[in-house]
């Protein structure tokens, strides 16, 4: 499994609680430190990567774990 | 990167009418937008410090309802009285169950990303609202204000 630095549980949450919630753990993260974001929205793995597109952060990795959407999000800046 | 700005009129009071600014402003300020909502008329109730937010099936065809319900009584049996607060308690249950955010959270999250909530003047003297009624963190304003924040936004939407 890929090193992460912190862990966020948006397991349950539906649109747009993950993608909030994950920005409220980036901002607890250094530059270039990586945050895994544990999902079951559907919605979600497209929202990620739009979301990564627009904040110039780097979605390492999009995974989906029967039902389970795992995603690695590099800060960047 | 310069940030972009998303403008919301908000002009409906209901339950369901609520989200869609709320998950607008919240997301595009986890985007970085700088955003301000700008409630008039019924979206006053938005803004309210103690929500009672409620959804009605009346003037509704859309609107799913739970166990055939809508077959059982159509169109009048929408008018039969505490048919409002029970679909109401049902969407509240709904929106519980499946993992989706309540207005009031969806709210907070809003103030603490700093979104600019700005209650309509002339709306609140036209109805009456007493300012103590509503939130405390907001601004009160005029369709000047508005423009002055929307004139150059990049989004700019009427809910």
């Amino acid at each position: 499994m890929a090193e992460f630095d912190q862990e966020l549980d948006a397991r349950g949450l539906n649109c747009p609680l993950p993608i909030l919630r994950a920005k409220k753990a980036l901002n607890d993260l250094g530059d270039g430190q990586v945050l895994r974001i544990m999902a079951t929205d559907p919605g979600s793995v497209k929202d990620f990567e739009a979301f990564a597109q627009q904040t110039g952060n780097t979605l390492l990795e999009s995974t989906e774990d029967s039902g389970e959407f795992h995603f690695l999000l590099r800060k960047n800046g | 990167m310069a940030d972009k700005k998303l403008a919301i009129i908000a002009t409906k009071g209901t339950l369901d009418w609520a989200y869609p600014p709320f998950i607008l402003a919240s997301t595009a300020s986890a985007l970085g937008y700088q955003t301000c909502i700008f409630f008039t008329f019924y979206g006053l109730q938005l803004i309210k410090k103690k929500l009672d937010l409620k959804v009605s099936p009346l003037g509704n065809p859309g609107m799913p309802m739970p166990m055939g319900m809508n077959k059982w009584f159509p169109v009048l049996g929408t008018t039969i009285p505490g048919m409002e607060s029970m679909m109401t308690t049902m969407m509240k249950q709904k929106i519980k169950a499946k993992g989706v955010a309540s207005i009031e959270e969806l709210r907070d999250l809003c103030v603490e990303a700093e979104v600019r909530l700005v209650g309509c003047q002339m709306t609140i003297d036209l109805f009456d609202i007493n300012r103590d009624e509503l939130m405390d963190n907001i601004e009160l304003g005029g369709a000047a204000t508005f423009f002055e924040f929307a004139g150059d936004a990049d989004v700019t939407l009427f809910i």
